[in-house]
C-alpha cells in the first residue's frame, strides 16, 4: 500500500499539503460533516460511485487490459466507478475532507483520524452479505471500529519479511538479528525499506533483544525508545547495500546478488525467479499492514458504495484485487479464486497475529501511556533522514 | 523614419489605406516604449504572477510551521525551520554531497562535451554533422526514468560494466555515489552537448584560419581564440547540468544505494512528513546555490546563450 | 586552423567511443523490451515478442502518450509566444530592469524542478485555489519551456541584426506588416529548433509534472513511474521507450533539413 507506493507519493503529496494550507490561509477549516448514521437498509443505486483508494486497488483495466475487477462491478450493479488515487494517508485525509468522494480503502494511520474527524459513518455490516466469510480476525479491530461500532469492511493485509539469498544462508534464518547486530557478515548487502516507518521495524527487533527499554507497541516509542531504535539503524546503514522504496528495486537487487539478506513482501518473493531466495517470518515478530474500506459520512452515493464494499469483499473480486496488489485476501472463500494463498499465510490467524499493523505515531501513546509523551512521525522522519546522513 | 509619417517620399508605392488597423501600426512605430510594453505585458504577466509570486509564497511558507497533531500549517512566523536547516548537520553534510556530486557532473560533462562538439562543429563534414546532432538528441527522447533504470542493470553485480572490466580485473562500482555521478552525466550529457555545439558553430572558421596563418599552434588557437569566445556557451552549458544535478531526487534512489541528497530532503518532508515549512526551508538551499551561481555566471555574459 | 590528421582521427575515435557509451543503456533497453524476465535482470533468460505486442493495446500506455503530447503542444505553443515576445523586448530594447526580465526567463529552468515544482504545487493549491489537473501542468511547463525559445530566437536576433526590418519600415510598412513579411521568416528554423526543444523537455518532465498534476491525468512519465513498479509492466514500459526514441529520428530529422537548407541559401 502506502509501502509499495512511497515513490508515487510524490504524485500527490505536495497536493496534501497544499490543500491543508488552503484550508488554514482561508480560516475555514472546517471539523468535516456529520458524523453519519449507520444505514439501515438500501435503496436504489445511484447510478455513479466515487472511490478514493490506494493505486492497484480500482483497476479497470486501463493499466493492463487483463486486470480488470470493476467492469463487472459496473455491469452488476449499473453505478458507474470514478476512482482517484492517492499517494499518502495524509493525502486521503485531506481529499475526504472535500465530501468528493463515497468511498475510501484507509490503512491504519489514516482509518481512525476520518473516524475521529467525523468523515466516514459507521457501516452496518448486516446490509454486506460478504461479510460473514471474512477472517475473524480482521473483524472489529483497533484500526476498523470504535467502541464496538463497525467502520468499513477489511480489505486485504500483508506482513514486512525477511528475505535472504540461500546460497549466502544455506541453514536459513529466524531472527532480524541478520539484518541488525550481524549484519556486518554481509556488509554492503543489506537493504531495508526506505521509509521513517522502518523504524517500527527496528522497535519490533528491541523489543525481543532490549526488554530493558519497555517497548509496548513499536508505534509508541518515547524519546529514550525511539534513540535506542535510531542508534540501532545507524549502525545497520554502515552495512546498508541500498534502500530500496519500489519493489522491481528489490527484486533486480536479490536477483543480481547486489542484496542478499533484508526487508521484503511475500509478492517480491513470488516475482523472483532466480529461485535462491526464501522468505521468514522472524520469530521476534514483524510490522505489516490491514486495510479497511470505509463509507464517507457525507456519501451522495451510499447505496452504491454499500454495493462497492459488498462487491470487493465478494470472493472472487478481492481475490482479483488481492493478489494484484500483492497481500493476502480478506476471506477463505477468495483463496478459491487465488492458487497462491498458501504463500501469504491468508487465513493463519497465528501468523496475523505476530504482526504489528502499520499506524502512524502520533505524541499520545498508542500503547495507552499517559505519564510519556511519544515521538510523532515528524520526529521519526527527521530522525530516518538523520540515520540515512 | 516610419513613411506613413512623410507620405511624400513614397512616390512608387501605393498609398496604405487608412484602416484602424493602419492607424495602430503607425501609433506603433512612432512609440517605441507602447511597442516595448506591449510585448513584455503578457510575458511579464505569466512568469511575473505565476513563478516570482509561487517562488515568494515557498520562501514565505518556510517560516511557518506545521502543527505536528492536526498536520496542518499555522502561518505563525518561527524561524525555527532556517535554524534547523543552517545549524543541522545532517544539512551541512548532504549540502556539500550534492554539491560535490552536482560539480562532479558538470565537470565530467563538459570534458566530454568538448571534444564531441568540437568534431560536431568543425571537423565533421555537413552530412555527418547532421547525422552527429541526431545522435546526441535522440537520447532525450528515451524516458528519463527507463535511462536510469538501464544504468541500474548496467551497474548491476554481474551486469555489463562488470562483465567488460573483469578481463582487465575491474567491477562496475556498484550502487552509491560514483552510479549517481555516471548516471547523472548521462543523463544530462545531451543538454550539455548542444549548447557548447552551438558556441562553436558561431566561431567562424576564418578567425581560425587566420590564427594559424599568423602562425599559432592548434592549441594556442584553441587556448586564445576558441576558448574565449566559447566561455559563455561552457557557461551556459554547466548550468544546465548543476541545477540539474542539483534538485535530482529520482536517479540517487535508482542508483544511489543508501546515499540521500538535497532532492530527498525536500521530497521527504513534502511527501511522508507533510512538512512544507521544512521543505521549503530546504529547497532554500539549493536556491540559495543557484543564484550565487548565476550571478557568478551573468558576469561572463553566458545568461544570453543558454 | 588546420587539424593533423592524427588530431582529427582522435577526436573521431573519441566521438565514436562517447556515442558507444551513450548508446549502450539505450541497446540494453532495446534488448530488454525482448526479454522474457519481467524484471529486467540481465541477461534476459529468453526472449519474446510479448511485450511489443502488449504495449500496443495497453490502453493506459497509449492514453499517456496522447495526455504527454497535448501538454507538451500546448506547452511548446505557449512558449513559442512568450518566449519570442520577450526575447524581442530584450534584443531590440534597452530599458531599465533588462537584466533583471533575462534572470525571470532564465530562472524556471536553473533552478532545480523540485523547487519549481513544490513551488507552484504550493501556487496553485493555496493562492489560486485551482484542482490541479492538465491545466496546471500546462501552465508549469510553458513557465520552464520559454526559455529554450527564447535563447534560440535571441541568438537569431542578434544575427539578423535590424537593417532589414528598417529597410521594410522605410518603404512603408506597418509594425505587424514587418514582423509577418521581414521578421518571422527569418525567425523561422530558430522558432523550430526552440520549439523542438521545449516539446521534448516538457514531454519527459518528471519532477515539476508530479508536484502538479491531478490524479485523472497521467503524462507518459508519471506512467512509466507508476508502472515500473508494478507487476509484469517493466518490459512495456521498455517498448514504449523504444518506440519513443525510434518515432524521434522524424521530428529531429525534419528539423535538421529545414535548418541545414537554411544554411546553404546564405
Amino acid at each position: 500500500m502506502r509501502l509499495t507506493t512511497a515513490r508515487r507519493s510524490t504524485l500527490f503529496a505536495g497536493l496534501a499539503i497544499a490543500s491543508v494550507a488552503v484550508l488554514t490561509a482561508c480560516g475555514t477549516a472546517s471539523g468535516g460533516g456529520d458524523s453519519g448514521e449507520e444505514a439501515t437498509e438500501l435503496g436504489d443505486y445511484e447510478g455513479s460511485v466515487s472511490i478514493l483508494a490506494w493505486p492497484g486497488y480500482v483497476e479497470d483495466g486501463s493499466n493492463d487490459p487483463s486486470v480488470d475487477w470493476v467492469s463487472a462491478f459496473e455491469e452488476e450493479t449499473g453505478c458507474m466507478v470514478e476512482s482517484k488515487t492517492y499517494g499518502t494517508s495524509d493525502e486521503a485525509f485531506s481529499l475526504m475532507k472535500t465530501g468528493d468522494y463515497d468511498v475510501v480503502a484507509a490503512s491504519g494511520d489514516a482509518s481512525l483520524r476520518l473516524v475521529a474527524a467525523g468523515e466516514v459513518a459507521p457501516v452496518n455490516t448486516d446490509l454486506l452479505k460478504n461479510y460473514d466469510g471474512i477472517f475473524d480476525f480482521l473483524k472489529m479491530q483497533s484500526w476498523n471500529s470504535v467502541d464496538g461500532v463497525s467502520y468499513g469492511i477489511p480489505h486485504g493485509y500483508g506482513a514486512n519479511l525477511l528475505m535472504y539469498n540461500t546460497d549466502v544462508f544455506p541453514d536459513g534464518l529466524t531472527s532480524w538479528s541478520a539484518v541488525f547486530d550481524d549484519a556486518a557478515a554481509n556488509s554492503g548487502k543489506v537493504t531495508a525499506y526506505d521509509s521513517p516507518i522502518y523504524i517500527a521495524d527496528a522497535a519490533v527487533y528491541l523489543m525481543a533483544t532490549q526488554p530493558e527499554l519497555g517497548i509496548e507497541n513499536p508505534y509508541a516509542l518515547d524519546e529514550t525508545q525511539l534513540a535506542a531504535a535510531v542508534e540501532l539503524l545507524k549502525a545497520q546503514r554502515q552495512h546498508i547495500g541500498e534502500y530500496w522504496s519500489d519493489y522491481l528495486k528489490e527484486i533486480q537487487a536479490f536477483e543480481t546478488g547486489d542484496s542478499v539478506v533484508g526487508t521484503t513482501w511475500q509478492v517480491i518473493q513470488n516475482s523472483i525467479t532466480t529461485g535462491n531466495t526464501e522468505v521468514v517470518l522472524p520469530d521476534e515478530g514483524t510490522t505489516g499492514w490491514s486495510d479497511t474500506w470505509m463509507i464517507s459520512s457525507q456519501a451522495k452515493s451510499p447505496n452504491c458504495a454499500y454495493a462497492w464494499l459488498d462487491y470487493i469483499a465478494s470472493p472472487e473480486a478481492n481475490a482479483q484485487a488481492t493478489a494484484y496488489f500483492g497481500e493476502a485476501p480478506s476471506s477463505q472463500a477468495a483463496c478459491e479464486f487465488r492458487d497462491d494463498c498458501e504463500a501469504y499465510h491468508a487465513g493463519d490467524a497465528d501468523y496475523a497475529s505476530q504482526i504489528w499493523y502499520w499506524s502512524t505515531p502520533i505524541a499520545d501513546c498508542l500503547d495507552g501511556r499517559t505519564d510519556v509523551e511519544c515521538t510523532d512521525y515528524a520526529a521519526w522522519t527527521t530522525a530516518w533522514q538523520e540515520i540515512k546522513g | 523614419m516610419s513613411s506613413a509619417a512623410t507620405p511624400h517620399v513614397t512616390a512608387g508605392v501605393p498609398q496604405p489605406r487608412d484602416t484602424p488597423a493602419r492607424r495602430i501600426s503607425v501609433f506603433l512605430s512612432q512609440h517605441a516604449r507602447v511597442r516595448l510594453g506591449l510585448l513584455l505585458t503578457a510575458p511579464l504577466f505569466w512568469l511575473g504572477l505565476v513563478y516570482v509570486v509561487a517562488l515568494a509564497a515557498l520562501l514565505i511558507t518556510a517560516f511557518w510551521t506545521v502543527d505536528s497533531f492536526t498536520g496542518q500549517v499555522r502561518t505563525e512566523f518561527t524561524l525555527d525551520n532556517i535554524i534547523t536547516v543552517v545549524t543541522g548537520s545532517l544539512y551541512q553534510t548532504v549540502t556539500l554531497r550534492t554539491v560535490g556530486v552536482a560539480l562532479l557532473v558538470t565537470v565530467i560533462d563538459i570534458a566530454i562535451a568538448l571534444p564531441v562538439a568540437f568534431f560536431m562543429a568543425k571537423v565533421a563534414g555537413p552530412r555527418l554533422q547532421r547525422i552527429l546532432v541526431i545522435a546526441v538528441l535522440m537520447p532525450l527522447w528515451a524516458s528519463y526514468l527507463v535511462k536510469a533504470y538501464a544504468w541500474r542493470s548496467v551497474l548491476a553485480e554481474g551486469g555489463v560494466v562488470d562483465w567488460m572490466t573483469a578481463p582487465f580485473g575491474g567491477s562496475s562500482p556498484g550502487y552509491g555515489l560514483p552510479a549517481v555521478v555516471i548516471t547523472l552525466s548521462y543523463l544530462w550529457l545531451p543538454y550539455v552537448i548542444l549548447p557548447i555545439y552551438a558556441g562553436l558553430e558561431r566561431v567562424p572558421d576564418s578567425l581560425l584560419e587566420a590564427s594559424s596563418d599568423l602562425g599559432a599552434k592548434t592549441w594556442r588557437t584553441m587556448g586564445s581564440v576558441v576558448m574565449p569566445m566559447l566561455w559563455p556557451s561552457i557557461i551556459a552549458a554547466s548550468i544546465f547540468s548543476f541545477s540539474l544535478s542539483l534538485g535530482d531526487y529520482i536517479t540517487v534512489n535508482i542508483v544511489g544505494g543508501a546515499n540521500q541528497l538535497l532532492g530527498n530532503l525536500v521530497y521527504t518532508n513534502v511527501g511522508a512528513a507533510n512538512n512544507l515549512p521544512l521543505a521549503s526551508a530546504i529547497a532554500l538551499i539549493p536556491v540559495a546555490i543557484m543564484i550565487v551561481y548565476l550571478t557568478a555566471a551573468r558576469r561572463s555574459g553566458a545568461l544570453e546563450n543558454l | 586552423m588546420r587539424l593533423s590528421r592524427t588530431a582529427r582521427v582522435t577526436l573521431g575515435v573519441v566521438v565514436a567511443i562517447v556515442l558507444a557509451v551513450v548508446y549502450l543503456p539505450l541497446l540494453i533497453v532495446f534488448v530488454n523490451s525482448f526479454s522474457t524476465s519481467v524484471n529486467l535482470t540481465w541477461p534476459p533468460p529468453g526472449f519474446t515478442l510479448e511485450w511489443w505486442g502488449k504495449a500496443f493495446q495497453n490502453p493506459g500506455a497509449l492514453e499517456a502518450i496522447g495526455t504527454s503530447a497535448q501538454v507538451a503542444l500546448a506547452a511548446t505553443a505557449i512558449s513559442l509566444a512568450l518566449g519570442t515576445l520577450i526575447s524581442l523586448a530584450l534584443q531590440r530594447y534597452r530599458f531599465f530592469g533588462r537584466d533583471a526580465v533575462s534572470l525571470l526567463v532564465i530562472l524556471p529552468i536553473a533552478l532545480p524542478g523540485i523547487v519549481t515544482g513544490i513551488a507552484l504545487n504550493n501556487f496553485f493549491r493555496t493562492i489560486l485555489d485551482v484542482r490541479l489537473g492538465l491545466f496546471t501542468i500546462i501552465v508549469a511547463h510553458a513557465t520552464f519551456c520559454i526559455v529554450t525559445v527564447f535563447n534560440n530566437v535571441l541568438a537569431r536576433l542578434r544575427r539578423m541584426g535590424t537593417s532589414l526590418e528598417e529597410a521594410s519600415a522605410d518603404l512603408g510598412a506597418g509594425v505587424w506588416t514587418t514582423f509577418r513579411f521581414v521578421t518571422f521568416p527569418q525567425l523561422h528554423s530558430a522558432l523550430l529548433a526552440g520549439a523542438l526543444l521545449a516539446f521534448a523537455l516538457s514531454f519527459d518532465e518528471i519532477i515539476v509534472t508530479t508536484f502538479t498534476t491531478g490524479s485523472g491525468v497521467t503524462t507518459l512519465p508519471i506512467w512509466i513511474l507508476n508502472n515500473l513498479f508494478r507487476p509484469n509492466q517493466a518490459p512495456i514500459v521498455n517498448v514504449i521507450a523504444v518506440v519513443l526514441v525510434l518515432v524521434s529520428i522524424i521530428p529531429i530529422y525534419v528539423a535538421q533539413r529545414i535548418a541545414g537548407a537554411e544554411q546553404v541559401q546564405k
